[in-house]
C-alpha cells in the first residue's frame, strides 16, 4: 500500500509539472488578435437548453437500451429497437437544433473550379501530350515492341484468367441433361416411403422422389396425379405412360426453375378449365392430360413427363427417363425429348 | 487550456502532414442547400448502417450448405433437417441476443439504400446535374445502382429460407438463358447444374460480404472526391449566386450539424423500422428445397422489376430445328434491365448528340426548362414502374379480384401506351408551364413599366 502511495504522489507530481510546463509554452504560443473568419452570432439560451434536454434525452435512451439488452426483457427486439431508434432521433433532434441556433449561420459564396474550354487545352494538358510524347524518342522499332508487349499482356491475362475455369464443368454441359430416374426406380414420398399406385387419389397432387436419390437434384422432384384415362390426350408413343390414369411431370418448371407447386383442380367441370399445373414464380401453367403442354404463361417448353408402371406389389415405378430436358431451358436445349 | 491542446494538436499534424491549408479550404467548402440535394445522402448514411450492421451480423452466420438438425428455440422447426446458412440465420433471429433487431435493421437499410439511391437518381436526371463536368459522377453512380441490386440480391439469397431459394432458382434460369454463353456461365458460377455444388455458398458469401462491398465503397469514395473537386450544382437564384459562384453554407460549422443529423435520422428510422417493423420471417418461410415453392412469393421491392418483366414477357423462345437459342427468362430477366442499364448511362451523351450542348454547367435546370429531357424521363419511369407494378399482379387479384389473366393483357398493352402518352402529356405540361411564367413575367414588367410612368408623372406634375 505504501509503494502504491508513493507511486502515486510521484505521477501527480510529475503531471503536474507537465502541465505547468505546457502551459507556459501554450502562453508563448496565445494568438495575436485575429480578423474573424466565421461571423459572430448571438447566442440562445433557450436553444441551448434544448439541445442539452435533446442530449440527456438520448442518453436516457441509450441506457434503456443497455438495460433491456443485459436484463433480457420479453419482446426485446421491439424494445431494443424503439430505444434505440429513439436514442438516435433524440440526437438527431438537437443536431437540428444546433444546427439552426447555436451554429453561426452563414451564407458564403465559393468559386467553381475553372472549367476547361473544349479545344483549347490549360497548360497542363499540353504538358501532359508533351512529356507521353517525348517519353518515346529512344523507341524506334515501336510496332516491334507494342507487338510484343501486346502478345504478352494478352498469353499473361489468358494464363491469369484461366483458373477460373476450375469453378464449374463450364464446357461440359451433358450435366444439365442427367436426372436420377431410370426404368425401375420407385416413386417414394419425402421420407422415403414408396408410393403405391393406390395412394394417389383423383383431384389431389403428390410430390414424389426417386429412391434413394438426392431430393434436392433440380431432376429428382416429380408431380404425381390421377385423372380419367378417358380424358387423356397424350402424345403419340406415350399410351402406355399413365397406367390407371396417373400421370407423372418433373416438378420444376421449365420457364425459371420454380417448383410447379400448384394444382388447379376444377370443382365444376363444365365452368372451369381443365385441370393445370402452375408455377407461383411467373404462372406458367401446363396441361398433365396433353403431355405436359404449356397452356399459359411464360414458359417455351413441355413440362417434361416420366412414363410410369405399375410393379406386381402395387408400388408405382418409373419406366425410363423424362420425355425432355429437365429444368430451365439454355441456349441449344433440346426442345423434345433425349430417345 | 483547451484551445491550447487543439493548437498544439493542429500544429502537430501540419508539421508532419502539412495538411492544414487543406483543411482550412475543407471546413468552409461550400454546401448549397436544398432538401432534395440531401438524398445521396440518405444512400451513403443508409450505407453506414449496413456495413455496421453486416459486420455484427458476419460474427454469427454460416455460410454453408451443409445439413444440421435444427434444436433452436423456433418450436414449429424442431428436429427439421436444415442447412447450416438457414439453421445460423434463426439462430440470429431467436438466440443471439438483439440479433433479429440487427438483421431486420440490415434488410430495411438494404432496401431504405436502394430506394434512396432511385430517388437520388431521378432527382439528379430530371434537374440534368449530370451534365459537363460531372458525367462521370454519374456513371459511377448508374454503377452503384446496378452493384447495389446484385448485392441486396445475394444478400437474401444468403439465408437459405424457401423464399431465397426460389430467387436463386430465377436467377440460374436467367444466367442459363443468356445466349450462347448462359449453360458455360451459369454451371461455373454454381459449380454444377442447380442448386449447385456447396462451394456456390462460398462464393455469394465473400462476393456478398467482402467484393461487393468493397468496390461500392470505392465508388462511393470516388463519387464523392468527384463531387467535392468540380463542387456541388446549385438552383439559379439572386446573386451572387451563378454559374461562376456556388453559395451556401460553409462545411464547418454550418453544414456538418445539418449532416449529422441527417445521419442519426436515418440510423433511427432504420433501428426503428427494424425492432418495430417486421421484415422477411425466414422462420415462416422455412427451409428450401428444389421441390418446394410458396403462392404470393415476392422479392425485395428493387426486385420487383423483374419479376415483373419475367412476367409480362409473352411465351417466347427463339427456336432452331428443335433447339431452343433463346429462352424466355433472357428477354424479362437480362435484357430488359441490360436495356435500362444501357440507356441510363448513355443518356448524357445521347441528350448532348441531339442538344450540341458541350458547355460547362454548374446551374441546375427546373424539369419544364427541358421538355423533352422530362418527357422522356418521365415516359422511361412510367414504363419501368409498370412493370414494376405488375411483378405484383398476383397481389393486385388478391386485392382488387381482377384476374391475372385480364391483368396481363392490361399491361401488355399499357406498357406501350402510357409511357408515350405521358412522353406527350409531360411535354404538354412542361411547355405550358414556361408560358405561363413568361405570361407572368410579362405582366410583371408591364406593371412596373406602368409604375416607373406613372411616378415621372407626379414628378412633372409637381415641378
Amino acid at each position: 500500500m505504501r509503494a502504491l502511495g508513493r507511486i502515486l504522489r510521484a505521477v501527480a507530481f510529475v503531471v503536474l509539472f507537465l502541465a505547468r510546463g505546457l502551459g507556459a509554452f501554450l502562453g508563448r504560443l496565445r494568438p495575436r488578435k485575429r480578423e474573424r473568419i466565421v461571423p459572430e452570432q448571438e447566442s440562445d439560451a433557450r436553444a441551448e437548453w434544448a439541445v442539452a434536454l435533446l442530449l440527456f434525452g438520448a442518453t436516457a435512451a441509450a441506457v434503456m437500451f443497455l438495460l433491456i439488452y443485459i436484463l433480457d426483457l420479453g419482446h426485446s427486439t421491439q424494445l431494443l429497437g424503439l430505444s434505440l431508434g429513439v436514442a438516435f432521433a433524440l440526437i438527431a433532434a438537437a443536431l437540428v437544433i444546433a444546427s439552426r441556433r447555436l451554429v453561426p449561420i452563414e451564407s458564403n459564396a465559393e468559386e467553381y473550379s475553372e472549367p476547361v474550354k473544349r479545344g483549347e487545352h490549360r497548360e497542363g494538358e499540353e504538358q501532359v501530350l508533351q512529356i507521353v510524347s517525348e517519353s518515346g524518342n529512344r523507341v524506334t522499332r515501336r510496332k516491334l515492341i507494342g507487338g510484343a508487349g501486346a502478345a504478352a499482356g494478352a498469353a499473361l491475362g489468358a494464363a491469369l484468367i484461366a483458373p477460373a475455369a476450375s469453378l464449374g464443368p463450364a464446357l461440359d454441359t451433358a450435366s444439365l441433361y442427367e436426372t436420377p430416374w431410370r426404368r425401375g426406380r420407385r416413386l417414394v414420398d419425402d421420407r422415403e416411403r414408396p408410393y403405391l399406385a393406390s395412394d394417389i387419389e383423383a383431384g389431389s397432387f403428390y410430390t414424389a422422389y426417386p429412391e434413394g436419390g438426392d431430393p434436392d437434384e433440380i431432376g429428382s422432384p416429380l408431380i404425381v396425379v390421377r385423372l380419367d384415362p378417358a380424358s387423356l390426350h397424350l402424345p403419340a408413343g406415350r399410351e402406355d405412360w399413365a397406367p390407371e390414369g396417373i400421370l407423372a411431370y418433373s416438378k420444376v418448371c421449365t420457364h425459371a426453375g420454380c417448383a410447379v407447386a400448384l394444382y388447379r383442380k376444377p370443382l365444376f367441370p363444365e365452368a372451369e378449365q381443365r385441370p393445370a399445373f402452375v408455377c407461383p414464380c411467373h404462372y406458367s401453367t401446363f396441361d398433365p392430360a396433353a403431355g405436359g403442354d404449356v397452356i399459359f404463361g411464360p414458359a417455351g417448353r413441355n413440362l417434361p413427363q416420366l412414363p410410369l408402371q405399375i410393379d406386381p406389389q402395387g408400388g408405382l415405378r418409373a419406366a425410363g427417363d423424362f420425355s425432355g430436358p429437365v429444368g430451365p431451358s439454355f441456349w441449344g436445349v433440346r426442345t423434345r425429348g433425349p430417345s | 487550456m483547451r484551445r491550447g491542446l487543439l493548437r498544439s494538436v493542429v500544429r502537430t499534424l501540419d508539421e508532419r502532414t502539412g495538411a492544414a491549408p487543406f483543411t482550412r479550404k475543407a471546413l468552409r467548402y461550400v454546401f448549397p442547400d436544398q432538401w432534395s440535394f440531401l438524398l445521396g445522402e440518405v444512400a451513403l448514411y443508409s450505407f453506414v448502417v449496413l456495413v455496421a450492421t453486416g459486420i455484427y451480423l458476419t460474427l454469427f452466420f454460416d455460410p454453408s450448405t451443409a445439413k444440421t438438425v435444427y434444436h433452436g428455440s423456433y418450436a414449429p422447426l424442431a428436429g427439421q433437417e436444415v442447412t447450416d446458412a438457414y439453421n445460423s440465420a434463426l439462430r440470429i433471429s431467436f438466440d443471439v441476443k438483439a440479433g433479429l433487431l440487427i438483421r431486420q435493421t440490415h434488410h430495411w437499410a438494404a432496401d431504405v439504400f436502394v430506394a434512396a439511391i432511385v430517388i437520388h437518381l431521378v432527382r439528379i436526371f430530371f434537374t440534368g446535374a449530370y451534365r459537363k463536368p460531372r458525367e462521370i459522377t454519374y456513371v459511377v453512380g448508374v454503377l452503384m445502382l446496378f452493384l447495389a441490386l446484385l448485392e441486396g440480391y445475394l444478400g437474401y439469397s444468403l439465408v437459405d429460407d424457401l423464399l431465397s431459394g426460389m430467387g436463386l432458382a430465377i436467377g440460374y434460369s436467367v444466367a442459363l438463358s443468356i445466349p450462347f454463353i448462359g449453360a458455360n456461365l451459369a454451371l461455373l458460377i454454381w459449380g454444377g447444374p442447380f442448386p449447385g455444388e456447396p462451394e456456390f455458398w462460398s462464393r455469394m458469401y465473400i462476393t456478398h460480404v467482402l467484393i461487393l462491398p468493397v468496390i461500392i465503397g470505392t465508388l462511393i469514395t470516388l463519387h464523392l472526391v468527384l463531387v467535392a473537386s468540380r463542387h456541388h450544382t446549385q438552383f439559379a437564384g439572386k446573386p451572387p449566386r451563378s454559374e461562376r459562384k456556388v453559395v451556401g453554407l460553409p462545411a464547418f460549422p454550418g453544414y456538418a450539424p445539418r449532416s449529422l443529423a441527417l445521419f442519426f435520422s436515418v440510423a433511427a428510422a432504420l433501428f426503428l423500422l427494424g425492432g418495430l417493423v417486421q421484415i422477411n420471417p425466414i422462420w415462416l418461410w422455412g427451409p428450401y428445397h428444389v421441390g418446394q415453392g410458396t403462392n404470393g412469393a415476392q422479392p425485395d421491392w428493387y426486385l420487383g422489376w423483374l419479376i415483373g418483366a419475367l412476367r409480362l414477357v409473352p411465351s417466347f423462345d427463339v427456336v432452331i430445328a428443335d433447339r431452343t437459342v433463346v429462352p424466355n427468362p433472357f428477354w424479362g430477366g437480362a435484357l430488359f434491365p441490360l436495356i435500362v442499364m444501357a440507356a441510363l448511362l448513355a443518356w448524357p451523351w445521347v441528350e448532348r448528340r441531339f442538344t450540341g450542348d458541350y458547355a460547362v454547367h454548374n446551374l441546375l435546370e427546373r424539369p419544364r426548362e427541358r421538355p423533352w429531357r422530362t418527357a422522356i424521363g418521365a415516359a422511361v419511369l412510367t414504363w419501368v414502374i409498370l412493370i414494376f407494378i405488375f411483378g405484383a399482379a398476383d397481389r393486385i387479384y388478391v386485392l382488387l379480384g381482377v384476374s391475372y389473366q385480364l391483368q396481363l393483357w392490361i399491361f401488355r398493352v399499357l406498357v406501350f401506351v402510357l409511357p408515350l402518352a405521358v412522353l406527350f402529356l409531360t411535354r404538354a405540361i412542361c411547355l405550358n408551364l414556361q408560358r405561363l411564367e413568361e405570361h407572368d413575367r410579362e405582366e410583371h414588367r408591364a406593371e412596373e413599366e406602368a409604375e416607373a410612368a406613372a411616378r415621372t408623372e407626379a414628378l412633372a406634375g409637381k415641378t
